[in-house]
Parts: structure tokens; sequence; C-alpha cells
């Protein structure tokens, strides 16, 4: 039987197969966090993920939130400043970077600043925090983006992170290092890639059950189809599990609203005769499923909490 | 050399492009004046140090990433005190959030204010929406690399990054051709504060500061600012310093004032010794969707709490920060 997967997943498999071993990838918030743990584990083990605030080097065995945390320099070997990161990219020794962005135009030029204009935005987007520098600095960059008309413009309201700019050599021209660039655009839809010589976004592969006419609907601007498509292979099986069961587990990014929660409770602990605050993690039905740690500190007394608390013998605040 | 981007470079504007003066020689007199070699004692309550060193108008970089070692104290603080017409350094996001929900900021250099996975800051889009703020734009490396220059001293530094950015149009730095090599290179003015504010893991009472784990721009920003506010969750023995100088990435002889500051960072986190609030932040982030809401979590937790203190009773007290220091990722 096959195993139902959502877009999402589907997009961090085909951003892990993307990698070739023993390089480096600058990794972003979110997919790129799950492609990378993902490739790692089934593609390319010494893939080297690098992130902006100066983690180097982690096997990624807890799954970082956020881009500056503890847990993108778990077991690291460098733990180091967001200079040294970008001048290792300067320098030309960051294979990979991830991007996302509001809007891409057709040479993968990307914009994360602002819908509308400048100076009157209709929607002030976060802005182009490390985007900017891994566009210029890495040599291939890998896009993840939604599949959308108002997505894939033909003009950007703004340019925020160069792609080719106006195609040919015209990112060459304009001082960015030399044989850099966009690589691939992954969506819900498809793989695309940039035509070597215009270097305008062209197809190269369709995900599965999706027709080239959908994704020419879906694109504001003309498409490079060629003769030949080829379809992606769904997720697998083993990908899937290791996603679910291994990367993932809690759900933080995979079903961010509906996923385990973590949430604390205080309660009147029997023993010390204190009240205790406890973190507790509950499922999507409010349940708590597990105790994670209390602040009481003695070792015996938790264990025999942390039954009652899953048995329901304490009361959420009493 | 030819300019190839016409930026409003203009430091007779009010505020003015480069808000952050890349005047070096103001700062060396500066420095030269303000800085002290005595190792004298800096310890001081949040509000003596905020009272003392930021002035209304003042331009404010705060030491950050993400969630992650927030000098959150210090900014409620300042909150507190309502100090106007505030420039901030954008790359953060609680901190900055603050500041803008209470209407102090007038002037944003920005690279990047939202909360990743769980997206755009609803109060920042509110303040630039609206017009409340002025902004420029910059990325992270842009805005690490300006501090860094005025760090090194120098008026600018060349960097390869935000070549053919639009950015460039919003924060008029100017992109030129090497004169060696005939590159395209972006020179980006050096990044002078007027107060810089970092939280640590450790510092002794004279300012030494370390920091574990990855050091985002703690360095650059330390050196780019006339005054400097540590906050650390520990204060040390000066012996602990001088065992380990190596590790030492601020010197005292920076620092203005040291706030002891434990769970100074929540509701963010402390790498090795707490993890983020995840419950308060997700009550926050659905706070302040609206203007209102924004304005009920200030009054409850800054406006109505008096000190650090005070807010750490206000959100579950020291049983909920043993808690999450317990599930903080050990080395």
């Amino acid at each position: 039987m096959k195993r139902e997967y959502t877009p999402t997943e589907l997009l961090i498999c085909l951003a892990a197969r993307l990698f070739e071993d023993r390089t480096t990838a600058f990794i972003g918030t979110g997919i790129p966090m799950l492609a990378a743990a993902l490739a790692r584990k089934l593609y390319t083990p010494n893939l080297v993920p690098i992130f902006e605030f100066g983690g180097v080097g982690s096997p990624l065995e807890y799954l970082p939130r956020a881009v500056g945390e503890a847990r993108t320099f778990h077991r690291a070997i460098w733990a180091a400043g967001i200079c040294e990161i970008m001048e290792t990219s300067q320098r030309g020794l960051v294979e990979y970077g991830f991007l996302g962005a509001a809007q891409i135009d057709p040479y993968g030029n990307l914009n994360t600043t602002v819908i509308g204009s400048y100076d009157h935005p209709k929607v002030r987007l976060p802005g182009a925090g490390g985007g900017n520098d891994v566009g210029s600095l890495c040599w291939r960059t890998i896009i993840l983006m939604k599949h959308e008309k108002h997505r894939f413009v033909e003009r950007l309201d703004f340019l925020t992170t160069p792609g080719y700019l106006e195609g040919g050599d015209s990112r060459e021209k304009a001082g960015l290092p030399k044989g850099s660039g966009p690589y691939r655009v992954v969506t819900n839809l498809a793989v695309l890639g940039f035509d070597e010589k215009t270097k305008r976004m062209k197809l190269l592969s369709l995900n599965p059950g999706v027709t080239v006419e959908q994704v020419i609907e879906n694109t504001g601007f003309e498409l490079i189809i060629p003769d030949q498509v080829e379809v992606n292979d769904p997720p697998t099986e083993e990908e899937l599990r290791v996603l679910r069961e291994e990367i993932d587990p809690e759900g933080f990014y995979l079903e961010t609203v509906s996923g385990q929660a973590l949430d604390f409770v205080t309660f009147h602990c029997r023993k010390s005769r204190k009240t205790a605050t406890v973190a507790i993690q509950r499922d999507r039905t409010g349940r708590i499923v597990d105790v994670l740690a209390c602040s009481a500190t003695d070792q015996e007394c938790e264990q025999e909490c942390q039954e009652a608390i899953l048995k329901g013998m304490f009361k959420d605040n009493p | 050399m030819k300019h190839h981007q016409e930026g409003p470079f203009d430091t007779s504007q009010d505020p003015p492009t480069f808000v952050g003066s890349p005047d070096v020689e103001v700062f060396r007199s500066y420095l030269r004046q303000h800085k002290s070699f005595d190792l004298k004692e800096k310890v001081m309550s949040e509000h003596e140090a905020v009272a003392r060193f930021v002035s209304d108008g003042d331009y404010i970089g705060f030491e950050l990433y993400g969630t992650v070692r927030c000098p959150m104290s210090i900014a409620r603080e300042i909150v507190r005190q309502r100090k106007k017409h505030l420039k901030v350094l954008g790359q953060g996001i609680l901190e900055v959030d603050l500041l803008l929900a209470a209407g102090l900021v007038d002037y944003m250099d920005i690279t990047y204010v939202g909360y990743e996975v769980y997206g755009v800051s609803p109060i920042l889009r509110r303040a630039v929406e609206q017009g409340k703020v002025r902004t420029a734009d910059w990325s992270n490396g842009a805005i690490a690399w300006r501090l860094k220059a005025a760090a090194m001293g120098v008026p600018f530094i060349p960097i390869r990054s935000m070549l053919g950015s639009e950015m460039l149009k919003t924060n008029g730095a100017v992109a030129m051709t090497d004169p060696y090599t005939g590159l395209e290179v972006v020179l980006l003015p050096a990044l002078v504060l007027d107060v810089g504010i970092i939280h640590v893991h450790r510092a002794d009472p004279y300012g030494n500061a370390q920091i574990d784990g990855i050091q985002g721009f703690a360095a650059e920003l330390a050196r780019a600012s006339k005054k400097l506010i540590i906050s650390a969750e520990e204060i040390v023995d000066p012996e602990e310093i001088r065992k380990y100088p190596e590790r030492t990435i601020i010197p005292y002889f920076l620092v203005d004032a040291v706030v002891h500051a434990p769970f100074g960072s929540h509701p963010g986190e402390m790498a090795y010794m707490y993890e983020r609030d995840e419950p308060h932040l997700k009550m926050y982030l659905q706070k302040i969707r609206t203007e209102e809401g924004a304005q009920e979590y200030l009054e409850e937790y800054v406006y109505s709490t008096a000190n650090h203190e005070e807010y750490i009773e206000k959100v579950g007290g020291w049983d909920r920060m043993k808690v999450l220091s317990k599930l903080a990722v050990k080395r």
C-alpha cells in the first residue's frame, strides 16, 4: 500500500535528493533543516550543514527550530559567528544554499522585502535576513516555493536576492561570483532549473500526478518547456518513515499546528508538599502524552509523579 | 572609480541615510575620551543601566539571533522607561517588536524581523505599513560587516553580497569598481552605534564577558558601540575570567554597565542553559495579532512589572525557569 504524504513532505524529499555528498549546505529554518537531516540519514551522510549565526557540522540529531538555537551546533565541529560563516561563503567554500521567497521571477530573482511599493507597502515582509548573502555567495542555490501564479511573476515588487538578474551574463557583470547562482527551484508541482545560456527558468521534472498544463497555469511568466519532461518519484516509504519517526517525531514542522505541543502545568506535589511546575507534552486533543521535566529535583520522585500525571491523577492547576 | 548607484547618501537629512555615522575620526575621539582601562566594578540594576546609558534619540543595537540570547530584560526596561525616537538595528524579533509596539522607534536598519517558522511579525507589519517607522533594508551579512568595519576602525568595508539587489536603493550603499581587480563590490558604510546591548552567559563585575556556543555578531557589535550594556546570566569572580582569558569575547574596557539577569533571554533561550518558552511565545504571538492585544501584552508583562525579578514571577516564576533549564539540550 502506498503511503499518503503531504506537499511539505514531498518538497523535503525532493530537496534532500539534490545534494552531492562531502559538500556544504547553508541551512535556513524549516524545510531546509528537514531536507538536510533527511539527506544526511539516507543519501549524503557527509553533508556539512552550516547555519548563518555560526553552527557548522552538527549531525542534526536534534531538529533545530530556529537558525541560531543550540541544536544548530549540538555536537558540531565549529561554533563560530556570523562574519565567519558569511566570509566562508564569500571565499567560495559553501556549495549549496537554501532560499525561499514571496515572489520569484523568470531569472530566479527573489523578493522577501515588500508586496507593493517599498515606501508604501501593502505587506511588509520580514526582510532579506541571510537570504541575500546565501543567494549572492553560495555556488548553487536551491529555491523552495509554493507554485502559485501570484508568486511566480514576470516582475518582482522588490528585488531582494539576486538570481541571474536580467539573464545571460548579467549576474557576473554585476560583480556576483562567477559560476554561482540559482540551481533548482523545487515546488509543490515540479522541479525547475535554468537555461544554460539565457538563464531563464525551465521545467525539468513534474511531481507525481501533475501535468505540464498545471505548471504553466500556475506560473505567471513564460517557462521553457523541454520536449521531454520526467516525473519525480514520490516520497519513498523509507523517506517518510525517517522523516516522521526519526527527524520530526513531535511534528514541529510536519504538523506545526496540529502536532504535539509543549505546555506547563502546576500541581501540588504530595511528597514535598510544595507546588511544582511540570513541562508536559500534549497531543492534538489536549491529552497529556509525555512528562518532560519537573521543577522538583528528586529523581525518584519525578518518576513517581510522571506516572501519576500520565494516569491523570493530578489535575492541571489544582 | 565611479559610482554605479546613486544612493540617498546624505547625512544632513533627518534621519540621515546612514544613521550610524561612519565617521571613524569622531568614533576614535569618543572612545579615547569615554572608555576607561580602570578595573572598576560596573554592576548595576537594569533600571540604572538604561537610565544612565540610553537616551531619547539614540541608535540602539541588540545582539542576538532569533529567540536566542536576547537581552530581553534590558529591552523591557527600555520600554518601561519609554525612551523615545529611537533608531534600531532590526536584526531580531522579540526585542524590536516590543520597542515597535510601544511606539518608541522612528527608524530601523532592518535585515530580518520575523518569527521564522511562525512567520511575519504583525507588529512590524503595522508599524511599517502605517508609516510609523522609516526603514532601510540590508542583509544579515551586511549588518554584521558594517559593525565589523566600525570595529576595525575603518569607514567602509567592501563585500560581494547585496550586488544587484534593490536594497541598495533603500539604504544608499554604493557599488564600485575595485581599482585593483576591476571587480564590482559594494562598499558598506561602517555602523557606529550609540548603545550596544548584549546578553552573555557570564561576565565579571568589570564587564569581561564570555559566551558559550555560537557568537553571532557579539564581538563586532561590542566593538562598534559607543556605550555598551552587558547583561549576564551569571556574574563571576574575575579570577574565573583570568583562568581562561582566551574565552573573553568582550573585554571590560568596552563595557559601561553590567547587569545581572538570570533567564534574561526569556521567553527566548540560552544555549546549554535553558530552552525557549514555547507556550509563552505562542501566547505572545496570539496576542500581538491585534494592536489591542499587543498593548495588553505590554501592559501585563512590561509596564506592570517593576523589574526583571517581577517579570519572572509574572511568567511562571523560578519553578518554570528551572523546568526550562531541564529542557535545554546539553553538550
